[in-house]
């Protein structure tokens, strides 16, 4: 009963320590760390999804052709905007941030300084959407040199791109927040965010998929994501306002909602 | 003068039913180094933790620097230092961006920062390891770079959870240099430690806490008087059970046996000395009463795992 309370309440608080700016010099140390391993990571990040967009895109591409009134390497590259930004996050929501929560004792002794729990929580989840926003402009750079991207208005998938990373940042803290080990994490990216990033539209559209299965993706967030990105970096026409307001709506729904979760059971762990 | 810097009141912490601290109260003064003894599990880390604000309290009132905690833990740590336990030092950055980075989360920068860095790190002597990174830093170094961490923000108060634990002697003695320094620019210290030694050589005042309650509280000069005879003779060797029979037991105020060694209190050493010259068989050691006497007096001598 207690906890429900605290989770009630979170949001609230969360809101004010969002417009307070303490978390900036938590999301710079990050950046501060970031920049001293950036060679190795930045080519992780262009390299990789150049390597999957090359054998992806060309070679499954030959046997597919179009999808859905697109080449396939435009449709894939659209998707695995979405999807880079959603592996980068989580895997900064996980391990790195399991790192820093118990292993190094990070959190720790920035809570013996004038920083609080959301302080830190919110350093990491922009940090994360960062880290995200990086990997998703690698792809849009190589997607376009490839020929993938179509126009200008692809520049509008990077706030969308920031968004998810946030989103998805959020959602690993809270699985951050419930392990004991690095092997927990498994679990999360096998059973969550595997079938996530294959039923999401990131490899083929879903409309020919089973309807049972169309719904449960409607509830990913993944798909909201690529529902808003693919159209902005392929051409495709976006979809109503409504719509669009609906998908971020959705992004943030699942973003603020596991940020509390979060919020409520760090907060019991590093006040225990 | 003396103004409190710590008031406790029934302070209290729960964990799954068993009363972790139970219902202490405190009082530390300002300008003093007050010291926490006690066996492992005695609830030592989680009155310390309390006063920081990072445990919450099951009951009792608290204030720390005049800020109610844990509600005003936030303006409290600000004009507070903490060297936990653990060094928790970045081992990505190297020692001046471990100091420079802390600073940043109180707000800190430029160029008073920069000389406020310089400074600390002359007070930690490690001037020539600004640029190092902290795995190439040996153990007395990494510590003394999370005292100068816990003092970027020129602090009242500065809070010690087993300061020396596992640093040699030399390292050991450089802490307590610093840690001296600190109280004679005004700084007001609270420490845990398990060398009796440190707390009698450091400290004002101390409490022996265990099982979560503190069984005394004063300077090491006061608990030995209250608690010991000024002197202590160890007795071991072939016949000590009939020398102790027929003479020491008479000449002894108290005496307590622990294996095979035999501890006579006395408040005159001289006549059991005498007698026990006279037993070669008999080796002893008499000197006078220190803090691990009263230590193990009030909290036993069972191990504690």
């Amino acid at each position: 009963m207690d906890g429900l309370r605290q989770l009630a309440m979170a949001p609230l608080q969360l809101l004010q320590d969002l417009f307070a700016l303490r978390w900036y010099p938590v999301w710079r140390r990050n950046v501060r760390v970031w920049r001293k391993l950036a060679g190795p990571a930045l080519i992780g990040n262009i390299g990789e999804p150049l390597l999957y967009l090359f054998a992806l895109g060309y070679g499954l591409g030959q046997l597919v052709g179009e999808v859905g009134g697109l080449d396939y390497i435009t449709f894939l590259a659209s998707g695995f905007i979405c999807a880079s930004a959603m592996n980068t996050a989580s895997f900064e929501g996980t391990y790195s941030a399991f790192t820093r929560m118990t292993v190094q004792e990070t959190w720790n002794s920035m809570l013996y300084t004038p920083l609080s729990v959301n302080d830190i929580l919110f350093g990491e989840v922009f940090w994360g959407a960062t880290k995200s926003l990086l990997s998703a402009t690698m792809i849009i750079i190589v997607a376009s040199l490839m020929g993938a991207v179509h126009g200008w208005a692809a520049l509008w998938a990077l706030p969308v791109a920031l968004l998810t990373g946030a989103c998805f940042t959020a959602m690993a803290l809270v699985v951050t927040a419930v392990s004991r080990s690095y092997d927990f994490f498994l679990y999360y990216f096998t059973l969550l965010l595997t079938p996530m990033l294959l039923f999401s539209g990131v490899f083929f559209p879903l409309d020919g998929m089973p309807g049972s299965l169309q719904q449960a993706s409607a509830m990913l967030p993944l798909t909201h994501a690529i529902a808003v990105v693919r159209p902005l970096v392929t051409g495709q026409p976006l979809g109503t306002l409504a719509d669009v307001s609906l998908h971020i709506a959705v992004l943030l729904g699942y973003g603020l909602a596991a940020l509390s979760i979060a919020s409520v059971l760090i907060g019991r762990y590093l006040h225990r | 003068m003396s103004t409190a810097v710590v008031v406790a009141k029934g302070l209290t912490k729960r964990y799954g039913g068993q009363r972790v601290v139970d219902g202490i109260e405190l009082e530390v003064r300002q300008g003093e180094c007050f010291g926490l003894l006690g066996p492992n599990g005695a609830g030592k880390t989680t009155t310390l933790r309390m006063l920081l604000g990072m445990t919450l309290p099951d009951g009792g009132e608290l204030e720390v620097l005049g800020h109610g905690v844990p509600q005003q833990a936030r303006p409290m740590r600000r004009q507070l230092g903490v060297v936990p336990q653990q060094d928790s030092l970045d081992p990505d950055f190297t020692v001046s961006e471990n100091l420079r980075t802390y600073a940043s989360y109180f707000g800190l920068s430029g160029r008073v920062l920069e000389q406020r860095i310089d400074e600390l790190l002359a007070f930690a002597n490690l001037e020539h390891k600004s640029g190092a990174r902290i795995d190439a830093l040996s153990g007395g170094m990494k510590r003394r770079l999370t005292l100068a961490r816990a003092l970027i923000n020129d602090p009242a108060l500065v809070v010690l959870d087993e300061p020396t634990t596992g640093l040699d002697p030399q390292a050991r003695q450089v802490i307590w240099q610093r840690l001296r320094s600190l109280l004679n620019e005004g700084r007001t210290l609270i420490m845990t430690t398990h060398y009796m030694e440190e707390a009698q050589r450091l400290c004002d005042r101390l409490a022996i806490m265990d099982h979560g309650r503190i069984l005394d509280v004063g300077s090491p000069a006061e608990l030995i008087a209250r608690h010991i005879e000024p002197h202590v003779i160890e007795v071991h060797g072939e016949g000590l059970d009939a020398w102790y029979g027929q003479q020491g037991r008479a000449l002894a105020v108290r005496s307590e046996r622990v294996g095979e060694t035999l501890f006579c209190y006395a408040r005159d050493e001289r006549r059991l000395v005498d007698s026990l010259c006279e037993q070669p068989q008999l080796q002893f050691m008499s000197r006078p009463a220190d803090l691990e006497d009263v230590f193990l007096k009030l909290t036993g001598r069972d191990l504690r795992e």
